[in-house]
């Protein structure tokens, strides 16, 4: 069996019918365990009060905001490389969803640095590369609202898709090598002492893998929506035609 | 049933109220659009048969 199978519109929609029930449930499941364990059974901060249950969405949202974008950028490379239709609109199917996660993590992480940061918004790296993400998230989708012709609007979206990335990857390792700022570095790491304690991890954890599926969830939809109107656009003409 | 979320109680509601606000919003659009086009799609489908 070969990945590319799914480059055929109806296999994709078998496929994805197939799996939407289970990745609906699970995402449904990990969103409530981890946003309710979270807020409800997790203390407050020493020094952050309670705003650190702002962790349980505002790090999942920012994450896949990111992802998102890398995932329409895999898809974009495909279709200029291989010209498998499902692949453009996959990316075209995400772009709406990286939109909501980067408004969220851009909302919550304004509401949260008030507070700690005595100001809702910096011109800090971080900040700055995600804000510029958001704007060529808007940019993406009204690219593809202007150009009639499907592939012409594939072809473009895809370049921007390119050249935004550079600001996906700012808005990832910005503060690792920019070091000015008010945001901090990972709030996860992989060494014990930098990590943040047990006790917020794991919902942390949970949510993220919610905001995960969730994600793949609506993809799965979205891309059969897209294959769809891609259809009746086809036939639309033919009848306008006959 | 909300725990004491003292001071910050605002900042941490507005979170996740407008957080849970715009998760619903893009589930619903995905949905009501699928539904929509699917319909559409099947009314065209049918016409082509027909036709």
């Amino acid at each position: 069996m070969s990945l590319w199978e799914y480059a055929n519109p109806k296999k994709f929609i078998a496929t994805a019918d197939a799996v939407l029930p289970f990745v609906t449930v699970l995402a449904a499941a990990a969103l409530v365990t981890g946003l309710v364990w979270g807020f409800f059974f997790t203390p407050d901060d020493f020094r952050q009060g309670s705003t650190v249950k702002i962790i349980y969405l505002h790090v999942p949202a920012a994450m896949m905001a990111i992802n998102a974008w890398a995932m329409m950028l895999v898809t974009s490379l495909i279709w200029l490389i291989r010209r498998h239709h499902v692949s453009a609109l996959a990316a075209k199917a995400a772009a709406p969803i990286g939109i909501t996660f980067t408004l969220i993590a851009l909302f919550t992480g304004a509401v949260w640095g008030q507070p700690m940061w005595g100001t809702w918004w910096a011109w800090d790296p971080r900040l700055t590369s995600f804000l510029i993400l958001f704007l060529f998230y808007l940019g993406y989708v009204a690219l593809w609202e202007a150009i009639e012709n499907p592939d012409t609007a594939a072809d473009l979206t895809a370049v921007l898709c390119l050249v935004g990335s550079v600001f996906a990857i700012l808005s990832r390792y910005a503060v690792n090598f920019w070091n000015q700022g008010l945001h901090q570095g990972a709030t996860f790491s992989v060494d014990r002492e930098e990590n943040i304690a047990d006790v917020f991890w794991w919902p942390a954890v949970i949510s993220m893998a919610g905001f995960v599926l969730l994600f793949v969830a609506l993809v799965l939809i979205r891309t059969k929506t897209e294959i769809r109107a891609r259809r009746l656009h086809a036939l639309e003409l033919r009848e306008r035609m006959a | 049933m909300i725990p004491d979320l003292g001071k910050y109680a605002g900042t941490v509601l507005s979170a996740y109220g407008v957080s849970l606000l715009l998760l619903a919003a893009i589930i619903a659009l995905s949905l009501w659009k699928s539904r929509a086009v699917k319909r559409k799609l099947d009314a065209a489908e049918a016409r082509r048969s027909d036709g």
